[in-house]
């Protein structure tokens, strides 16, 4: 305490400028708010995007009002074309992918929060950081300027499978220009993403305050940094895979593409010896780590929220921050269940397959850490927690799914299903955004200053959680009967043309649509609270880490030129003999029971 | 109020959930194949599995919401950072469950895809285009002629570019647009595409597998009796083959149809087929 007070406080000003305060700014908390903006942007369309296409799933005849206005080609008449159906389809996913659930949870929340709760004035690059911004955000553009191309956008899905997306505008509409924009949107996110993981991972290792021993790291910040290292190994991999499908396409290469094939009865010339199981496997080596990226981040946060709420310890943090190690070294080693029937060895299939079940258990392990959590505890149903416990909920049921499509002789009758598009969208997709709306809420005081509203937010929480599971668990019935995926019309199918079908599609799509307006709840919530909640006070939750020994918002140097000192772990709540029934981490008061 | 709301809801969303998955509400169909019952098996075992756990865990997560809500009251909470005896176990619990699980499936992969088709299994390929599919038969000599790139052409109907001409092992070769095979006899389908990737996937023969441009790759299976007794549409013998990697825009209408027969129909229909070459 005597060297605190000893020493030297530097106060950091903020920029005046506009354009170096709000545009081009070094401050992580800008850049973390500029993040989560893009991915609000991005989540926003995304959606809109799932929403046409579910119309067009039961009314694939359907005029839907407007639509010409977004592409002439792409809907004549209002009407949306097969082949504009997989271009919403692959736009849809690589947005969600992409630029929400790789952007929000990591480069959002990670940006604006991991430097303060490790006790940093910053990130350790902090021009770095605004340039995997600017980067990303091109990307984005490039991205959303492919939606409006002559030829049509892309629409060889966000896997962009060679030699489909490698052929060029031979093999059909999106082949051309819009497949081309797709991979130099992929390959900027990609540099965006590298030097953000690089920063991440300097800002972890260097920047800790004193006494932020790694075991007193909240589990928020393991998330992030192992999340950071998953993004490292990957997009690099996913970079060059892209500059390598580019060169075949524009540069005469044969990396994907063999010899001897006839296109529309064209026959192609100038390749030889390319293989387009090599572009599955280099994508592949990149997308298995890229799910746990996106659900990394939501386990944090889960973590964190749930003990908060709870007003208990996390249970089994170090079993917590070792399954997430464990979760990340197995990414790596799994990328082949993607590929059980696409013409791999089947031996490799089956090795792929153990590790896959292997992965399974530091899933499950902390499930029952979480469940372990709330044992005893005295919750707080806020709607942070609500959307925590969601959480849980949702990957219980879309990760037990991952059990059949681990099992090669399972997955043959399962793949490129419904059953695979229920699962994956249970669990990264909708477990990993109620991870980031369970961070809004958790963090908007710290944010923005103010409170957002809870009985919106639990209206909102309560429509969400009802219409996910209506979307998302018929999908796995739909599978089983055979209910193939990326087929815009199911009426050219016998077995699907059928009101058992059918019918089951139009109850999801109705609750896609009820599910997608409760959002602009959340959004009206979120704008409104901004300028018009309740102010928040420095720790409205109660809570113990760093970010909360701040005033709310932060002052631009976090501290106010102050070192925090770190005494506790993260998660003492409910310590008996305590003065109150949590001890922030920076309080030199001695935990009574040790 | 929201604990009890939230543990009638997750209650409700689990016992729907399962009651749908176990009254076989949307199932798999009929399985026509001799190795699909030891995949459904699997399935089967693997949803028992799924369901316990899935059970448990939504239930435990609703009655705990419930139970530990904050009533108001001041209780002290339960002061614990973890138990590794509980971790050791559930560790070494879901170790055993769920590669048990997996290695119990081995053999049942390692039948369809560890070994080849025998000898005597009668030797078809599958060609995937956009967006059609093409059947060759061998003919009488056993073996399939060459397939010139440069040679096929759809409009012409030389579909998979052979030289009938020069070409004496592709004279007698068959091409059809469906694909019959006898029941009970072993078939041996190796699965070439033209131009991208395409899928060939029918759900009652329990058969998946990608088509590659570049590479030939080899698939075995039998139909059995039980092929003849039903029947897409009402035609005994019939079902429907659908591609499902995504191969471009008219990939929702790549279909063909699978014919099963038995040995005496099947030989008579190759003999019309081969007329019509």
């Amino acid at each position: 305490m005597a060297d605190a007070h000893a020493e030297a406080i530097h106060v950091h000003h903020e920029p005046t400028g506009f354009i170096r305060k709000y545009i081009f700014s070094l401050d992580h908390k800008v850049i973390g708010k500029q993040y989560y903006f893009l991915a609000l942007f991005s989540v926003f369309v995304g959606m809109i995007l799932s929403v046409l296409m579910r119309w067009h799933l039961v009314w694939p005849d359907a005029h839907i009002p407007g639509l010409h206005l977004l592409s002439a080609v792409g809907a004549p008449h209002d009407q949306m074309t097969p082949e504009y159906y997989l271009s919403l389809m692959t736009m849809h996913a690589t947005l969600m992918v992409f630029f929400v659930l790789t952007t929000a949870p990591q480069a959002g929340f990670g940006n604006y929060i991991l430097p303060i709760q490790v006790g940093a004035e910053d990130m350790a690059f902090p021009t770095l950081n605004m340039l995997s911004f600017w980067t990303t955000f091109l990307g984005l553009a490039v991205l959303v300027a492919a939606f409006f191309v002559a030829d049509g956008p892309p629409l060889s899905g966000w896997t962009g499978y060679a030699t489909l997306s490698a052929l060029g505008s031979v093999a059909g509409p999106g082949e051309g220009t819009g497949q081309n924009l797709w991979i130099i949107s992929i390959a900027l996110f990609c540099v965006g993403s590298l030097m953000g993981a690089l920063n991440f991972i300097a800002t972890l290792l260097e920047l800790r305050t004193r006494g932020m021993k790694l075991m007193r790291l909240p589990l928020t910040c393991w998330a992030w940094f192992i999340t950071a290292i998953l993004a490292l190994l990957s997009f690099a991999v996913l970079f060059s895979a892209g500059i390598l499908l580019m060169l075949d396409r524009v540069g005469g290469t044969s990396f994907f593409i063999p010899a001897g094939l006839v296109v529309n009865d064209k026959l192609i010339t100038g390749h030889s010896g390319g293989s387009p199981l090599l572009w599955q496997h280099l994508f592949w080596f990149f997308g298995h780590p890229e799910v746990y990226i996106a659900i990394l981040p939501g386990m944090g946060i889960t973590s964190h929220v749930l003990s908060t709420f709870s007003r208990k310890p996390i249970f089994g943090y170090r079993a917590m921050a070792y399954s997430m190690m464990a979760i990340g070294f197995l990414s790596f080693c799994v990328w082949g269940h993607h590929m059980f029937v696409s013409g791999m060895s089947p031996y490799t299939g089956f090795a792929f397959s153990v590790m896959t079940m292997a992965i399974g258990v530091p899933s499950a392990i902390k499930t029952f850490n979480w469940l372990g959590t709330l044992w005893g505890g005295r919750l707080r149903l806020t709607t942070a927690m609500l959307f925590a416990i969601g959480f849980v909920s949702l990957f219980v049921t879309g990760g037990l799914s991952g059990l059949f499509l681990a099992q090669p002789p399972v997955d043959v009758n399962l793949h490129a299903g419904y059953f695979v598009v229920g699962h994956f969208h249970m669990v990264m997709g909708v477990a990993a955004i109620f991870g980031m709306f369970a961070g809004t809420f958790f963090w908007f005081p710290k944010m923005f200053g103010r409170m957002m509203n809870e009985t919106l937010g639990k209206i909102h929480f309560w429509i969400t959680f009802i219409g996910v599971y209506c979307i998302f668990m018929p999908m796995h019935y739909l599978g089983l009967a055979g209910n193939i995926r990326r087929y815009s019309r199911f009426t050219e199918v016998n077995f699907l043309n059928t009101p058992h079908i059918i019918d089951l599609h139009m109850f999801m799509s109705i609750a896609a649509f009820i599910t997608a307006a409760a959002q602009f709840i959340f959004l009206f919530n979120l704008f409104w609270s901004m300028f018009k909640g309740e102010e928040a006070s420095q720790n409205p939750w109660e809570a113990t880490t760093l970010e909360w020994t701040i005033p709310s918002p932060p002052p631009f140097d976090n501290f106010g030129g102050r070192h925090a000192v770190v005494h506790h772990g993260p998660y003492e709540f409910g310590v008996p003999g305590a003065a109150k029934d949590y001890i922030m981490q920076d309080s030199p008061e001695e935990v009574p029971a040790g | 109020m929201a604990a009890l709301a939230w543990m009638v809801l997750l209650a409700l969303i689990t016992v729907i959930s399962v009651v749908i998955f176990w009254g076989h509400y949307w199932w798999f169909p009929v399985d026509i194949s001799t190795h699909g019952a030891a995949m459904d098996h699997q399935f089967n075992l693997t949803l028992m599995v799924c369901a316990v756990v899935f059970v448990a865990s939504q239930l435990g997560l609703a009655w705990f919401v419930y139970k530990y809500r904050d009533r108001g009251d001041g209780r002290k909470v339960t002061y614990s950072h973890g138990n590794n005896a509980l971790e050791v176990t559930w560790t070494t619990a879901a170790t055993i469950v769920f590669v048990g699980l997996n290695l119990l499936g081995y053999h049942v992969w390692a039948q369809t895809h560890f070994t080849g088709a025998s000898p005597g299994a009668l030797r078809i390929e599958a060609w995937g285009e956009q967006f059609q599919w093409y059947f060759r038969y061998p003919g009488p000599d056993g073996q399939f002629g060459t397939s010139h790139s440069e040679l096929m052409n759809d409009g012409t109907g030389n579909y998979l570019g052979l030289d009938r001409v020069h070409d004496s092992v592709a004279k007698d070769d068959i091409v059809t647009a469906t694909l019959a095979i006898p029941a009970n006899r072993e078939v041996e389908l190796v699965l070439r595409s033209k131009d991208v990737n395409h899928s060939f996937y029918c759900r009652e023969l329990r058969v998946h597998q990608d088509l590659v441009p570049g590479m030939e790759i080899p698939i075995h299976f039998t139909a059995s009796d039980e092929a003849l007794k039903n029947g897409e549409a009402g035609t005994p013998g019939r079902y429907e083959i659908v591609c499902t990697q995504l191969c471009g825009l008219g990939h929702y209408k790549m279909r063909a149809f699978l014919q099963v027969m038995t040995e005496a129909d099947f030989e008579k229909w190759l003999q019309q087929q081969a007329a019509m070459q």
